[in-house]
């Protein structure tokens, strides 16, 4: 299989979008191709699948390689591991469910449509990319839409919170370019030619003193994406003015950009940088963590209560990749597969009151329990899996990162382990003080006794979340299997290189 | 040996039944859903009470002793190469034990929701939770590994949640969840950091492997798990001490205990189930399960005692005063969890030494179908006249005589009146205190005599006292209520009976236990003395309680108010909590970090107003500044190169 497959077609989707007139058009070619998406996702999971089961062993499969800049090296050089796969599969349950969330986008419907589906081309793009060029030019591709998604379709101080998120990503995007910048002027691959090309680089040992000034850069720039405390605070303004769809998009994918980016090639590159850095790390992630969950307790709106939930389990995330112990590392990944899939289903949840009660504040709401059931189940099942509840992925992530951080036996990080569960009981405390008081306790509208249950849309849309989110809960080994080969290989990457010195 | 595999099937159909009326009960099966729950829990109950027969009977011993016998295991999620959750069932005596006792209480819970629930608009969502929560605590009994209970725990913790907040639109109730909730997912963190430091000496999260090699004074596990400390504290003892914090949120131990009480705002079967087969049995299940590990490390056994028996006594305190009949349940039942705890507490391994372990959970084991009897026997008394309060209560064994004598029965049981099956269970259990420590031993004997006192209160306020004026004379309700009463009594009448220390011991193999009659004589005359005072001041309507009340002064009214415990807790999460942790956080991102990146923002901003009129477009200033560059320049090379 191709994967630039995965790139082309939601480009050809957009285009074809572009011929499309009125909202039913729209909407009906970008189902088809977000229903493709996710049939083309589970495919390259089953082939995955088969291609290990046969023995293949190989670190990146279905590779392909075009020439893009020659002067410059740069190739289009794709493939994909278990990590890829677990985060291209994400995609492409968080796209469907969002295009289906905005069904009834009747405001510019042919370039909302166009937006969301450009930004999945990117996301893909940047989670096949083995070049580090290509990789950030897809970056930036998923960045772009997400300005006008926000600064068009939003609501509330919208031209400020879109302002501030384009600026403070494409802040990342430039320090990013700096590390990338900085990582392939050291290489070389024979005659003094430099090379972008990420596994080419994984077999060069990068001097240490180079780690040490680049990886701060391209860790800091991908963290921004990833919420990385201090500079996180793009995410509360951002995601309570986005429309639905795109506060998914913004918090399942985009955020995974920058786990992902920090990941790959912050840490599997520049491994000495990141075991002498690990303490920094550790410490921003614990407090994101901690001081995330307690910001959380003191917000009155559905969506800032979600975003800066998200700030606080997105730390499990950094938290998981700085305790670098192989568990931790597969946590993180688990943790960025499971967030990204109950974020959605809560800005699902939250749009589908917001669209019918008009207010978006916990005091206001209450009651909804009685007039809609099926939309008061799903909030209480994203807070149940956000409080990690056994049975959903949150707890799967959660568990795995804790017990991979307990490995690291070094007192400090003992401590930052056990301030990271505490934040399990605060988790609690938000989540059901936002649950009690919106979907339980008395009506205190009467206007909101006729109201009604959601439509068929959007139930199925919260369906293919809540499905995603239980497989992952009750059969975890699937995804743990998954992941671990891939996980394992950065890890001994790591443990080689910086034994060696 | 039998294939134990279909034991799955008692948790499962629990499981099962839940997704189908979750999914299909309130549109499909509607008032149907009571008879698929009952009759799905019917078959379970069966199963266990068939495993029981098999393995107690037909496998038996071998050499003696109950075996440990893994029914199934999958590996559930492995974390690396010898550290994994599994999925498994495992079987000895106390997980069979608790499975009988489990289901056979849900079921009779089932049974009396159909009359109880009848004509609830949520019926089938309520039979769903039923489901849920039986399902979690069957799996949390039969488990392999200390993940798989710590998973089982947190869905306990999250049905009783469901439960609770059954009457969503009650604000109280909806209080009550929460706090609920919270207060044992604060305990649960405890039990979690627990199993960090027990897996990660042990170097398993498998519970026959774990006990093995920390038993094992020679295996390099338990060398490295005694020989670490932590201010002056071994690390196995943190690591027990943690876990036991799990259980004793569970099992409402002070100061975990505050969200017992409210918990009664669910339905009063549901209470019932909380309070004698799921949930609180659990802490101290958890603590028999790794009793092993325990007993080897007498600190944290002491923690179990002293917290074990300070919660006896306080809680019969406290439910003295109260007037609301489920908060005088719900004490009682902290209380008599206490005695198993501390029954636990001053236990050993082994032999004779083992008594408390057994009769720890012999009280578990009768102390369920007399709890459940209280519980559901109370949920026909508020049936009747829509009240919880005492005070509205009273001459009520006209109206409903089969409640009125099985709840008399389950009061004497209760009490330790024999031959009812609480004498049995709590007599050995002071034997156990007796024997190895007497300060608990006299805790445990007033505590007897306070709780015969407090529950004759009860049974004299509610069906004595004064003659009732209740005009509708429907009764006690359907018969789907009575019978689950009158089963329930003739269980609270034999259970005692059983000979349990044949099959139950720290060890598995038989204890040799027998009343001793002269050493009974104290606790039964305490429990006769606290009845007749009960009698004394509640059987006819009279100011001595107030009289009482008054000359005890302070302290009643303290009592009264729990101590003021919930009152510290509040204190603690509103005043520190929110404002001094909460609210600074929130405003410093709002403000601090967040004014940060603004302000680097307007700075650029600032700065581009400056330079931008450099680029004003006027080509006779770029003249200027050419030309200015240029002698500039020149300035410097001339005085460089000087």
């Amino acid at each position: 299989m191709n994967i630039s497959l995965l790139v082309i077609l939601p480009i050809l989707t957009a285009v074809a979008l572009l011929f499309c007139n009125g909202l039913k058009q729209v909407r009906t070619v970008s189902l088809i191709g977000a229903t493709v998406q996710l049939a083309l996702a589970f495919a390259l999971l089953i082939l995955y699948w088969n291609e290990r089961a046969a023995g293949n062993t190989a670190q990146m499969l279905f590779e392909s390689s075009y020439t893009w800049f020659a002067p410059l090296h740069i190739n289009f050089h794709v493939g994909v591991d278990g990590i890829s796969i677990a985060m291209i599969a994400l995609t492409s349950f968080i796209v469907l469910a969002g295009v289906l969330m905005s069904w009834k986008e009747d405001r510019m419907p042919k370039e909302f449509f166009f937006l969301l589906i450009l930004l999945s081309a990117g996301a893909y793009g940047f989670f096949i990319s083995l070049d580090l060029f290509t990789m950030f030019f897809f970056l930036e591709v998923a960045v772009i839409p997400k300005f006008l998604l926000i600064g068009i379709w939003g609501s509330g101080k919208k031209e400020y919170s879109a302002m501030k998120l384009a600026l403070m990503l494409m802040g990342g995007s430039a320090l990013v370019f700096v590390g990338l910048l900085g990582l392939y002027f050291n290489t070389d691959i024979g005659g003094g030619v430099h090379s972008f090309d990420l596994l080419q680089i994984s077999q060069m040992h990068i001097p240490v003193e180079v780690q040490k000034m680049f990886f701060p850069f391209a860790f800091a720039g991908f963290g921004i994406f990833g919420a990385l405390f201090p500079f996180h605070t793009w995410v509360p303004d951002g995601h309570s003015s986005a429309p639905t769809a795109a506060s998914m998009f913004l918090a399942g994918i985009s955020m995974k950009l920058g786990g992902y980016g920090c990941l790959r090639v912050a840490t599997y590159l520049m491994p000495d940088a990141a075991h002498a850095y690990s303490w920094i790390i550790v410490l921003l992630a614990t407090i994101a963590i901690i001081y995330g969950a307690f910001a959380t307790m003191m917000q009155t709106d559905l969506k800032y209560i979600n975003a800066y939930s998200s700030v606080s389990h997105c730390g499990f995330v950094l938290l998981g990749i700085g305790m670098l112990t192989q568990t931790s590392i597969t946590g993180a990944v688990m943790q960025m597969v499971s967030h990204g899939l109950m974020t959605a289903l809560f800005f699902a949840a939250i749009g589908m009151i917001y669209s019918r009660t008009h207010t978006r504040m916990v005091a206001q709401l209450g009651g909804l329990l009685k007039m809609m059931p099926f939309i008061s189940t799903v909030f209480v099942i994203a807070g149940l899996c956000s409080l990690g509840l056994p049975g959903f992925s949150g707890f799967v992530a959660e568990m795995t990162v804790f017990m991979g951080s307990w490995q690291n036996p070094d007192t400090m990080y003992r401590i930052a382990t056990i301030l990271a569960c505490a934040s399990i009981v605060v988790t609690a405390v938000y989540i059901l003080r936002a649950v009690g008081q919106s979907v339980m306790g008395p009506v205190t509208d009467s206007h909101y006794l006729g109201l009604k249950d959601a439509s068929w849309n959007e139930k199925f849309a919260a369906g293919l979340l809540i499905i995603g989110i239980v497989a992952i809960g009750i059969a975890p080994f699937w995804l743990n299997e998954l992941i671990t080969p891939a996980t394992d290989t950065i890890m001994q990457h790591a443990v080689k290189l910086v034994t060696l010195k | 040996m039998t294939n134990y595999a279909y034991v799955s099937l008692i948790p499962l159909l629990p499981l099962a039944c839940f997704v189908v009326l979750g999914l299909w009960g309130r549109k499909r099966f509607k008032t149907f859903s009571g008879i698929v729950g009952t009759g799905s829990l019917l078959a379970s109950t069966i199963l266990s009470f068939y495993t029981a027969y098999q393995y107690f009977f037909v496998d038996g011993k071998v050499n003696g002793v109950y075996q440990h016998i893994i029914a199934m295991k999958y590996t559930w999620l492995q974390f690396s190469p010898n550290v994994s959750i599994d999925m498994g069932i495992m079987l000895d005596p106390i997980s069979v034990m608790m499975i009988v006792v489990v289901t056979f209480i849900s079921l009779m819970v089932h049974v009396f929701s159909l009359g109880y629930m009848k004509g609830e608009e949520r019926f089938a969502t309520y039979y769903a939770f039923l489901s849920l929560f039986t399902f979690s605590m069957l799996g949390l009994v039969l488990s392999t590994n200390i993940f798989q209970i710590y998973m089982f725990w947190e869905l306990v913790g999250v049905s009783s949640y469901l439960l609770i907040g059954y009457y969503f639109d009650k604000p109280s109730a909806v209080a009550a969840s929460k706090k609920a909730f919270i207060v044992t997912r604060f305990a649960d963190l405890g039990f979690l950091i627990g199993i960090l430091i027990l897996a990660f000496h042990a170097e398993t999260l498998d519970i026959s492997t774990l006990i093995e090699r920390l038993t094992d004074h020679q295996s390099t596990q338990f060398v490295s798990i005694t020989t670490g400390s932590l201010l002056g504290v071994s690390i196995l003892t943190w690591g027990l001490t943690l876990v036991f914090i799990g259980g004793a949120g569970k099992s409402a131990m002070f100061p975990l205990h505050i969200w017992l009480p409210d918990a009664m705002e669910g339905p009063t079967p549901v209470s019932a189930l909380i309070h004698a087969a799921t949930m609180v049995v659990a802490g101290v299940y958890l603590v028999a399960r790794l009793f092993p590990v325990y007993s080897i490390d007498g600190a944290a056994l002491d923690i179990v005692t002293y917290v074990g028996a300070f919660s006896a006594l306080l809680a019969a305190v406290i439910a003295c005063t109260q007037t609301d009949i489920k908060r005088v349940l719900a004490y009682s039942t902290m209380s008599q969890i206490g005695y198993m705890m501390f029954s636990l507490g001053v236990s050993r391994y082994g032999g004779e030494n083992g008594l408390g372990f057994m009769a720890s959970m012999f009280h578990l084991f009768t102390h369920a179908f007399f709890k459940s009897l209280l519980f559901l026997g109370a949920g026909a008394v508020i049936h009747l006249v829509h009240s919880n309060d005492m005070k509205d209560m009273g001459g009520l064994r006209k109206f409903m005589p089969v409640t009125h004598i099985s709840f008399l029965i389950a009061c004497l049981a209760i009490s330790g009146i024999p031959p009812f099956a609480g004498f049995f269970s709590k007599e050995e259990i002071l034997t156990a205190a007796f024997d190895s420590n007497k300060l608990i031993y006299g805790v445990a004997l007033f505590t007897s005599g306070l709780t015969a006192f407090y529950m004759f209160r009860l049974y004299f306020s509610i069906f004595w006292k004064k003659e009732s004026h209740l005009h509708n004379a429907h009764g006690e309700g359907t018969s789907t209520m009575k019978i689950p009463l009158i089963i329930l009594a003739v269980c609270a009448v034999i259970a005692g009976l059983l000979p349990f220390s044949n099959f139950i011991t720290s060890d598995g193999a038989a204890l040799e236990t027998h009343i001793n009659l002269v050493f009974s004589i104290a606790p039964v005359l305490l429990a006769l003395g606290g009845i007749l005072l009960a009698a004394n001041l509640y059987k006819t309507e009279n100011n001595k309680p107030e009289k009482v009340a008054a000359a005890l002064g302070g302290f009643y009214k303290a009592a009264h108010s729990k101590f003021y415990v919930d009152e510290v807790y509040i204190f603690v999460t509103k005043k520190i909590v929110f404002n001094l942790i909460g609210r600074p956080a929130a405003w410093i991102d709002k403000n601090i970090v967040d004014g940060l990146m603004n302000l680097i923002a307007s700075v650029t901003e600032k700065i581009s107003e400056l330079i931008k009129g450099l680029q004003s477009g006027k080509v006779q200033s770029y003249t200027l500044y050419f030309f200015a560059g240029i002698v500039g320049l020149a300035a410097v090379f001339i005085y460089l190169w000087k």
